[in-house]
């Protein structure tokens, strides 16, 4: 038995999502919808009401008191570079494991993917003294030190984040034919080329797709940012956040704006890239 | 199978030192700042330091610390409990309903791709943002829960984040809603991955879609089953963003990752113990990580 031409399954799994979709966009809706009501409004007739006025003042208000175009540029100062270092890293790294076969491929695997997955706690009160104790120049730093230094944080998510990307990376260009870089060799072409020209193009896919999980990684750190930066003049959005919240009193319609308008950069560029996203994220097939 | 990879015998003497290179630079990268401060927190989980004067300031008190971690600190058993409950619901609920999302969104059908950015929207969401939406869903007098259920007078209000027995569950609710995306796209990259004659195969021989999932899919998804329990137990030891946003990890909300923090900043600053309670957490992903990385790479030379 079929209703419009859908059969009876089809239609209790779309029942199914749709209930499941519903209640995913819960918090997210009902901070859009907190956002959007004056505290006054809010205070007199409670959370859970209708009525009062609507308008985006808690977005602007939240907007200039938090000073949010000043943290969205550290934010965008950090995340940029780091993310297309550890790109550029990753991929060289993933480029000499994948297509050569020397002694040290499977201990550099482990290297990086390993170092990826410890926790952050566990390094970082010898980080924090290494940190400190590397002097910089004053034109890379103005604490003149790794620590409290946009330098120093981008360097931490580049070395914290390469072994996810090597891990990927090399599982894509695996799946690469050979022939390929074997042309260029009867060419004589450099490996800088080979790497360069002919294999980064074709890893398109899977750089549009790490692309999208570590703009959102890097966006969205909290710890590195808290532990490694003191002056909260240069601390990125996610951890300035919490000037909006009072000492002793929280005005959660303004809370729920800062929260939203912090999200919107991470969501442009996931629906941006979305389309590669699942292509490119190969974690190991089970073809052949 | 012919190996694809090219031998290092036939390059020149400048193409095996850009190799070198490319390979080198970011392996010493990670190595100086992962690697040595990882060996660091070691070291130093045998010493007594306060973390400010010089390294001659440094007492070593041998194993001192773990006696007194397991002996003489009461927030260390909470703590373990917390991350093993943590443990036990992001195996339960984001790992079933992951997989369960993704086999359905797998199929041809309509709206799949509205449904899959739905579900993956709160992974683009920090957990420190989410920590402060916390508030919104579970404040006493003014969160939705407590409004939608009529317990916003004096008398009858529910605590959520105060009370030490429910504010773990408030926020762990949260944390599997974020989890459950992040786990079932990367079940739903695997299952892309599955042969797709090796289904058709399956149906031929008359096999039911609970068969075909059991004896062919889940089987074929070997590979992505590995990460998503790795991943699972990594997000476990590393969960600290929502806590310390919502009451820095006390009063029911401690977690190993929190106890590191309490005792490497702060006022009372405890080098030498808060790096023996980092060594504790290092030793236990290594653990899992070590024989993952073994099994992955293994089937590879």
């Amino acid at each position: 038995m079929r209703i419009l031409g859908v059969r009876p399954a089809r239609l209790s799994l779309h029942a199914f999502l749709i209930l499941t979709s519903l209640v995913w966009l819960v918090p997210v809706v009902w901070a859009l919808y907190t956002a959007l009501r004056p505290f006054a409004d809010t205070a007199k007739h409670g959370y859970v009401s209708f009525g009062g006025s609507y308008d985006v003042k808690n977005f602007t208000d939240a907007w200039s008191q938090a000073d949010m175009m000043h943290f969205f540029l550290n934010t965008f100062v950090i995340t940029v570079p780091a993310l297309v270092i550890t790109l550029f890293f990753a991929s060289m790294a993933a480029f000499v494991i994948a297509r050569f076969r020397w002694r040290y491929n499977v201990a550099l695997l482990v290297l990086f993917t390993a170092g990826n997955l410890l926790p952050q706690q566990a390094i970082i009160t010898p980080l924090f003294r290494i940190y400190t104790t590397i002097k910089v120049p004053n034109w890379m730093s103005d604490s003149g030190e790794l620590y409290d230094s946009t330098l120093g944080l981008i360097l931490i998510h580049v070395a914290f984040q390469t072994g996810f990307c090597v891990f990927v990376m090399s599982n894509y260009m695996k799946t690469i034919p050979g022939e390929i870089s074997e042309a260029a060799v009867v060419d004589g072409a450099s490996v800088f080329r080979q790497y360069w020209q002919l294999t980064l193009p074709l890893c398109r896919p899977v750089l549009a797709a790490l692309a999208t999980l570590e703009f959102t990684w890097i966006y969205n750190d909290f710890y590195w940012a808290t532990a490694l930066i003191s002056t909260g003049d240069k601390r990125p959005i996610t951890a300035a956040l919490a000037n909006l919240q009072g000492e002793f009193f929280v005005n959660n319609n303004l809370v729920a704006a800062g929260s939203l308008l912090v999200a919107v950069p991470t969501l442009i560029v996931f629906f941006a890239l979305q389309r590669h996203f699942i292509a490119g994220l190969t974690l190991g097939s089970s073809k052949g | 199978m012919a190996d694809k990879r090219a031998k290092l015998r036939k390059l020149t003497g400048r193409d095996k030192a850009v190799l070198t290179a490319m390979a080198g630079i970011p392996a010493l990268l990670t190595t100086a700042l992962i690697w040595v401060p990882a060996l660091g927190s070691i070291v130093l989980s045998f010493s007594k330091w306060n973390g400010i004067g010089g390294f001659d300031q440094i007492q070593w008190i041998g194993g001192k610390n773990y006696y007194n971690i397991t002996h003489g600190y009461p927030p260390f058993g909470p703590a373990w409990h917390h991350n093993l409950i943590w443990f036990a619901v992001f195996v339960l609920v984001p790992v079933p309903l992951g997989l369960y999302l993704a086999t359905q969104l797998d199929k041809r059908i309509a709206a799949s791709r509205i449904y899959q950015n739905i579900f993956f929207l709160p992974v683009v969401l920090s957990l420190a943002l989410v920590g402060f939406m916390v508030e919104l869903i579970y404040a006493p007098e003014q969160g939705l829960i407590n409004n939608l259920t009529g317990h916003t007078k004096p008398g009858n209000l529910v605590d959520w984040i105060g009370n030490p027995h429910l504010n773990l569950f408030a926020v762990l609710t949260l944390a599997v809603w974020r989890q459950t995306g992040y786990v079932m796209i990367l079940w739903l990259a695997g299952l892309k991955a599955v042969d797709p004659a090796l289904r058709e195969a399956a149906a031929l021989d008359g096999a039911n879609e609970w068969q075909t999932f059991r004896r062919v899919v889940l089987p074929a998804l070997r590979p992505v089953t590995i990460v998503v329990t790795v991943i699972t137990v990594v997000e476990t030891l590393r969960a600290f963003d929502i806590v310390y946003v919502v009451n820095r990890g006390k009063n029911g909300l401690e977690l190993l990752s929190t106890l590191i923090t309490d005792n490497i900043v702060g006022e009372a600053i405890r080098v030498g113990f808060g790096s023996a309670l980092a060594s504790i957490l290092l030793v236990v992903s290594v653990l899992v990580i070590v024989p993952y990385l073994i099994v992955t790479f293994r089937k590879e030379d």
